[in-house]
């Protein structure tokens, strides 16, 4: 069934540099050609039963053509030898409907990692988790499940457990007149599973909490029992929640909230965002635009980290940025053609998918954890709203007005006291970072945005 | 090639499908039901999509994508096996059905004798697909666009145009022996722009389309896409901050569809209700909105961006009352909820690619007209918020809390719309603010094409629509206490 091999990359990079070889033949003065390929498998476990059996096995690949600083970018699925060759020729066609950008072109041969250097390895891999068989992944569900439900007789349905193993690889080679400029590949797993724990509370309503652990490697997983009990317990505790009156308060954001908060971050400092004004933080570098409590960095250096890479979507070494140190924005993320736009050389934040052409991304986003214990966010809060989940998306980029839906827990006296939900809260983006006066000691690893909790001296509060 | 092709004009290339003899597909359900499934069908899908970008005053990124597979679904029981082939290697897409076969564990039962193709209704006859229409006609949308955008203001400092074109061919194959064919077509104009005045900036976009051809643009011009962005942008400028509490709220007319949606429409999806998540579960019959709301699911909205001929079962795209005059009538279903719950389909099992298993999803979701005067409906506030513009909304199907995003809104007081509002959210809890409907004007409006709905990592295309409708309270979730 799936093979699991080394082969599969070295595979896809011969085909990715056969590509880009056939494009210069074709007339491009240059080319991309990024290919992907995966297998993953996916299950769900509900009430005991399996729900679902998700197989999949899938590749494609993406091309990026430059005539004439004219360009185009096209992806497929199909390829087939005779295939590739036809849609090799279209794409250099198509490149003739765009109209000349002399910013539009591939980074400078230098800034690339050199052909036969070999990349960084970053442990990405792990044999245990791309072997994961249907019946070892419906076990890690039932057991999730399980846990949850038997955690209490007050939860009474689950809206199932799933559990997810994948294996991609990826491919990617520049090449120009003078030949091929950048060939790189790499492979990563991931395996992840969840529990969704509902409870019946006044009124009809239902009171439901997710809860999953994610990893590179199968044996750093939390245990199905940790994760199904954690699912119940924040379930339960929203039994009873009702709307508070409007009013500003300080707000202390989970780790969870925290990292939607930093999401909406990296939109804003991204080079595609500055260069085309649509960023309140456009003119910001070298000044405030956080609390000195706050240092955000993108490192996709981390061993095993789920967001690493050792070069980005442009050839171009990885490497560690900082965004906001002590509060002052040290840079953007820059691909190559923002970073041009905008009069400098990329940071190597380029992100490449088979379906796009390159633009920033993060790789592991890190908001630094401070020194205080999670539960002493609280002390002197005598009230003020806990937050745990956020909803919609209420944020505008350009002016840097922030507006979501929220649900937690009201503080009272240094104390989570009353569940809480169908509130908003709001405040402008600037001052909300500015206005972070505690960073937790609980840094969230499991996802590819890692923030600590924290706390945020007012913010507006809307309930009724 | 079989008859009864829905709709549109056959495309120049053949259908990607026409290789596949019944011989082909018979095999193919029999190796998926060669384990014992209840039921299995095949869902073929050939996907063409173009892009253009023009900006900084010139065509900047073209692009082409091309998707071709084979999804195969078996079921057991409440159990769904699924697994897809890129291409249709014979091999490949018969290896994807032995495995989607291994949900059940049970002795082989027969595939269908025959397969026969059953026709569909026509909602999007197209003359011309767009992706056929020569690229020069859709690079002249967008310079007009950008053109129109700039001359609009010396405040607009940066526009974006953008048109995108999908041709969709699916084939279904349903454990009955039923063959489906439908030719899907979708575009997307739209222009995001950015005015600046002194310190103040502010960003506005404007944008439609729908399952039409090019001829769309005629109507809808992109001179009037670039009014709806520069306008939104120059108004936003001097943006003040919106109040925080609980206030009438008037909703416009067309986008404020996504009222519905997210108050109502995903916790009517039978899947939740069929697990009992969601807080609408067993409450068919009950009242749970204002006897003002007549609220509709309709795939059959001609040419409109939800519009199917065919759900991604094999079921017609139909016109299902989901509340009428408040009380709830009827769940979307898909063919396994349907089957479970023991009653029809309702043309609502939708998927985005063969690469996806369907699930109960909305089309086009409308709050049917009432009998207000929209001016009227504005005069009756005394101080709250209209809102007319929207960028996206969330809901938790449990509870019942749901937000949605305006983008452009204003103050009402005195009954007259005053200043203009920063973003800001809305929350409600679906069945207590639709029990808070006052008033619904006569003039309704289906919004253009531009809303994308997604669901546990799926996003289908959708249409909403709704005349003004006040609501007596809502959560205002701006800076202002």
């Amino acid at each position: 069934m799936s093979h699991v091999s080394i082969d599969k990359q070295r595979e896809l990079q011969a085909l990715a540099e056969r590509v880009a070889e056939l494009a210069i033949d074709d007339g491009a003065d240059a080319a991309e050609v990024i290919v992907g390929a995966g297998q993953s498998l996916s299950v769900k476990i509900r009430q005991g039963q399996k729900e679902l059996l998700h197989e999949s096995e899938s590749h494609g690949l993406g091309l990026r053509v430059f005539v004439n600083h004219r360009s185009a970018v096209c992806h497929t699925s199909d390829l087939g030898e005779a295939e590739l060759r036809r849609f090799v020729h279209e794409t250099v066609e198509l490149s003739q409907l765009s109209e000349p950008d002399e910013l539009n072109e591939l980074p400078d041969r230098h800034d690339l990692i050199p052909l036969g250097q070999s990349v960084v390895d970053l442990d990405l891999w792990d044999d245990l988790t791309a072997r994961l068989s249907a019946p070892e992944l419906f076990e890690i569900a039932r057991r999730t499940e399980a846990a949850a439900l038997g955690f209490s007789k007050k939860i009474t349905n689950s809206d199932g457990a799933s559990c997810d193993r994948n294996a991609g690889y990826m491919a990617l080679t520049l090449a120009d007149k003078a030949g091929l400029a950048f060939s790189g590949s790499s492979r990563g797993t991931y395996c992840s599973f969840s529990v969704e724990a509902l409870c019946d509370d006044e009124g009809g309503k239902k009171r439901n909490a997710s809860f999953w652990s994610a990893h590179r490697f199968f044996a750093q997983l939390a245990s199905p029992e940790s994760v199904g009990q954690e699912a119940a317990r924040r379930a339960l505790r929203k039994l009873g929640a009702q709307k508070l009156a409007t009013a500003e308060l300080p707000v202390v954001f989970d780790s969870d909230a925290s990292r939607a908060l930093l999401r909406t971050l990296a939109g804003v400092v991204s080079g595609g965002a500055i260069y085309r004004k649509s960023s309140y933080l456009c003119g910001r570098e070298g000044t405030q635009v956080a609390s000195p409590l706050i240092t955000i960095v993108d490192d996709p250096l981390r061993p095993r980290g789920p967001g690493s890479r050792a070069f980005d979507g442009e050839g171009l070494a990885a490497r560690r940025n900082v965004i906001v140190d002590k509060g002052l924005l040290s840079g953007y993320l820059l691909d190559s053609y923002s970073a041009r736009k905008l009069g400098r050389k990329s940071n190597g934040c380029a992100g490449r998918s088979v379906g796009g052409s390159p633009h920033v991304s993060t790789s592991n986003l890190i908001l630094h954890a401070g020194s205080t214990q999670p539960t002493a966010l609280l002390d002197g809060i005598e009230r003020g709203l806990y937050v745990t989940d956020m909803m919609g998306f209420g944020f505008n980029a350009v002016t840097g007005d922030f507006s979501r839906g929220a649900a937690g827990f009201l503080i009272e006296n240094g104390q989570l006291t009353v569940p809480v939900s169908e509130v908003t809260i709001s405040a402008n983006f600037d001052d909300l970072l500015r206005r972070i006066d505690a960073v937790g000691s609980d840094l969230d690893e499991r996802s590819s945005t890692m923030s600590p909790s924290l706390r945020v001296s007012k913010m507006t509060v809307a309930g009724h | 090639m079989h008859g009864h092709v829905a709709g549109v004009h056959p495309r120049h290339s053949e259908s990607a499908f026409a290789r596949l003899s019944d011989e082909e597909l018979r095999r193919l359900l029999h190796l998926a039901l060669s384990k014992g499934g209840d039921y299995a069908d095949l869902y073929f899908e050939h996907s063409q999509t173009a892009s253009y970008v023009f900006e900084d005053e010139r065509i900047k990124t073209v692009g082409r994508g091309v998707s071709l597979g084979l999804g195969v679904r078996v079921q057991r029981g409440e159990a769904t096996g699924y697994a897809y082939c890129e291409g249709l290697d014979e091999a490949a897409m018969a290896r994807a059905a032995r495995t989607a076969a291994e949900i059940a564990e049970a002795a082989a039962r027969p595939g269908p004798q025959l397969i026969e193709s059953r026709s569909i209704p026509s909602f999007y006859p197209v003359g011309v697909a767009s992706l056929d229409s020569p690229a020069a006609n859709k690079l002249e949308l967008l310079r007009r666009g950008d053109r129109a955008a700039r001359a609009a203001d010396r405040r607009i400092v940066k526009v974006v145009c953008s048109f995108s074109e999908e041709q969709r061919e699916i084939l279904i194959v349903t454990g009955d022996g039923h063959r489906y064919s439908d030719q899907q077509p979708l575009l997307r104009y739209g222009i995001s722009v950015v005015a600046e005045d002194g310190t103040k900036r502010q960003s506005g976009s404007g944008g439609g389309g729908g399952r039409y051809g090019i001829d769309y643009f005629a109507h809808k011009t992109p001179e009037h896409y670039a009014r709806e962005a520069t306008h939104v942008a120059l108004s936003m400028l001097d943006a003040v901050e919106a109040p925080a509490g609980q206030l009438p709220v008037v909703l416009a007319a067309g986008d404020s569809g996504i009222l519905l949606h997210e108050a109502v429409g995903h916790g009517l999806e039978a899947d939740f209700n069929r697990k009992q998540t969601s807080n609408y579960a067993g409450r068919v019959g009950e009242l749970v909105a204002s006897e003002l709301c007549t609220v509709v699911d309709d795939g059959t909205v001609s040419h409109s961006r939800g519009a199917i001929n065919v759900d991604d079962e094999g079921a017609p795209g139909q016109r299902n009352v989901l509340i009428e005059n408040g009380r709830l009538r009827a769940y979307m279903q898909d063919h396994l909820s349907a089957r479970i719950m023991g009653t029809s389909p309702s043309g609502n099992g939708r998927r985005q690619s063969f690469r996806h298993e369907p699930m109960p999803r909305m089309t086009n979701t409308y709050l049917l007209a009432g009998r207000d005067a929209p001016e009227d409906i504005i005069r009756s506030v005394s101080r709250g918020v209209f809102a007319r513009r929207f960028s996206g909304g969330q809901v938790n199907i449990s509870n019942g809390d749901f937000v949605f995003s305006l983008t452009e809104s204003y103050l009402i007081e005195d009954g007259k719309l005053t200043a203009p509002l920063k973003g800001v959210n809305l929350i409600g809890n679906g069945p207590d603010v639709l029990t808070k409907v006052s008033m619904v004007g006569h003039d309704f409006e289906m919004s253009d094409g531009i809303w994308t709905c997604g669901k546990e990592g799926q996003s289908v295309p959708v249409g909403i629509g709704t005349p003004t409708v006040k609501i007596a309270a809502i959560t205002v979730g701006g800076t202002r206490t």
